[in-house]
């Protein structure tokens, strides 16, 4: 049977595809023209304005506190419901597993929309505050996802094996389990990060006054359409950030694996 | 006992959370549908039906069939492309494999708004495509490429396919190929083969990423906000408009109740369906 060359067609198409949208965003953030319709000139001065936008840093800090506590509050909570699930079978665990999933089922206006009904009917006020609890909430079920596989390949019999050699439960729960699933729980934390780093349908909804993060505030420059360049120097930084630690990331985990095929 | 006592703290700090933060406001909604409209904004007093009675008005009916189009089309030309993308992914080479993937997954780590900004840019009235397709004369002298349902499609499209390669790659990567030789020897067209092995032998992965394409789309309102303009509102849109513009938060209730049905009924259905089956 011959190969069909359609599907490797159709991926580097893809892939363009992909590509082309944040290319012109990189171009367009060195270019003298205030639309970026067509190329007059390079230049730097849109990466300039960026650093004077002082809201924007405000932004990026608020962003940076809420994403901080959030993954710290979804590890916890994650962490917690991932043992319940992967330990337990009962009624209760059905509907806790039920529980989980919805926040990954649910569009995320449905998410913002109850959550503001929740906190406006409580006469809880909206802060920085609300926008955190409303991103541990999303971020638990993600955390506990990405812990529960990493359960299904763990070894319970090595804490029978510290618990023979005398360990107390804390201790077997401190010194083994704890270490052994640190970077399932961390790699989930990560995910938490990033997704509430992202986030801005929900934000929106319950964000107060002051408590705008950095994407509440992309998304105002874009819908007033003002300063479009400055959104493309503030995108491209971005980018370098991401691909920056995708890059680390990959670096990290190559060495570990090369360490490990060399033992 | 003290089995349940353990399982009990184990389970609390979630279930308490998510039953507070997800349920509890979840319900809100669903009651909030139910009350009358405060002139001054926030909840009025007293229970009515009457906030449903908006889904009587064409205007909204208009809104939900092209919810419901733009969300089938973007899911099926999501398919149509990550479908023989998965294929090639569980074919290729190991090495080239997982420096594909990571080539498809990266740009969806940078933000999201960005992403569809940069659509906004590409799609601009001013912009170097539209001007190319005007001098050609594929785009009359006052049509958009922005501002219409065809670029929230577009844009859904972008902004979900990984979404949908990565599910679809899963369940190729353990399909055996050879059953699809074994069809050919058979005397089965390539395009038989694909259709009546391969897509079955998928069928997982297919599932998946269908309902990971089109529920969120239901719930779509960042796209059509930005590059839908007037003809591109979804239903989310107008929940949002409720909210914020008209401070009618039972009417955006009645709104909301009826999306949550809509997206949280197939997915009771498919536990106890997979209860039945236990």
């Amino acid at each position: 049977m011959k190969p069909s060359r359609l599907p490797l067609i159709t991926t580097l198409l893809v892939l363009a595809f992909f590509y082309l949208p944040i290319g012109v965003l990189i171009l367009n953030s060195f270019n003298e023209s205030r639309f970026g319709t067509r190329w007059q000139g390079f230049t730097l001065k849109w990466y300039e304005r960026l650093w004077e936008r002082e809201d924007l840093w405000m932004a990026l800090l608020n962003s940076l506190k809420v994403a901080v506590f959030a993954s710290i509050g979804a590890m916890i909570l994650g962490t917690c419901a991932a043992f319940a699930l992967h330990r337990y079978r009962s009624r209760v665990q059905t509907a806790h597993a039920l529980l989980i999933t919805m926040p990954l089922v649910l569009p995320e206006i449905l998410m913002g929309m109850s959550l503001l009904l929740l906190f406006v009917s409580t006469g809880i006020q909206l802060s920085l505050l609300t926008v955190t609890l409303a991103h541990i909430t999303f971020c638990v079920s993600y955390v506990a996802l990405v812990v529960q596989s990493r359960l299904q390949d763990f070894d319970f019999q090595i804490v029978d094996a510290a618990r023979d050699l005398g360990a107390t439960k804390l201790q077997a729960f401190l010194k083994v389990v704890l270490p052994l699933l640190a970077p399932g729980i961390l790699a989930g934390g990560l995910l938490a990060f990033t997704l509430s780093v992202d986030d801005f349908v929900v934000t929106f909804f319950v964000k107060g006054p002051g408590s705008d993060t950095l994407p509440v505030v992309i998304y105002s420059m874009i819908k007033k359409s003002r300063e479009f360049p400055v959104i493309n120097a503030l995108s491209t930084l971005l980018l370098v950030v991401t691909f920056a630690a995708v890059w680390a990331s990959q670096r990290l985990t190559a060495d570990r694996e090369a360490r490990e095929g060399s033992d | 006992m003290r089995d349940s006592r353990r399982e009990l703290l184990a389970t609390l700090p979630s279930f308490g959370w998510l039953g507070l933060f997800v349920l509890v406001p979840t319900l809100l909604v669903l009651a909030i549908a139910f009350r009358e409209t405060d002139p001054a904004g926030g909840i009025g007093a007293g229970w009515t039906w009457r906030q449903f009675a908006i889904f009587g008005q064409p205007s909204i009916l208009v809104l939900l069939w092209r919810t419901i189009w733009i969300s089938a089309l973007t899911t099926l030309i999501c398919m149509v492309m990550a479908l023989p993308v998965a294929w090639y992914l569980a074919r290729v080479r190991k090495e080239w494999r997982s420096r594909l993937l990571l080539l498809i997954i990266v740009p969806f780590w940078t933000n999201f708004l960005i992403r569809v900004f940069a659509w906004n840019q590409i799609l601009h009235s001013e912009g170097g495509l539209a001007r190319f397709l005007r001098s050609i004369h594929l785009l009359g002298e006052n049509d958009s490429l922005l501002f219409n349902s065809g670029a929230v499609v577009l844009v859904s499209v972008y902004t979900y396919l990984p979404f949908a390669i990565l599910p679809l790659y899963a369940a190729a990567e353990k399909f055996d190929f050879s059953l699809l030789d074994a069809a050919r020897d058979l005397g089965a067209t390539a395009l038989r083969a694909f259709w009546s092995v391969f897509v079955p032998g998928i069928r997982k992965g297919l599932i998946t990423a269908l309902v990971i394409v089109f529920v969120p789309m239901l719930g779509s309102y960042v796209v059509p906000d930005l590059v839908g303009g007037t003809d591109g509102q979804m239903i989310g849109n107008k929940i949002a408009q409720r909210n914020f513009a008209d401070r009618n938060l039972p009417s955006a209730s009645a709104m909301a109740a009826i999306l949550s049905l809509a997206v949280l009924a197939p997915m009771l259905f498919r536990k106890r369906e997979e209860a039945g089956k236990q």
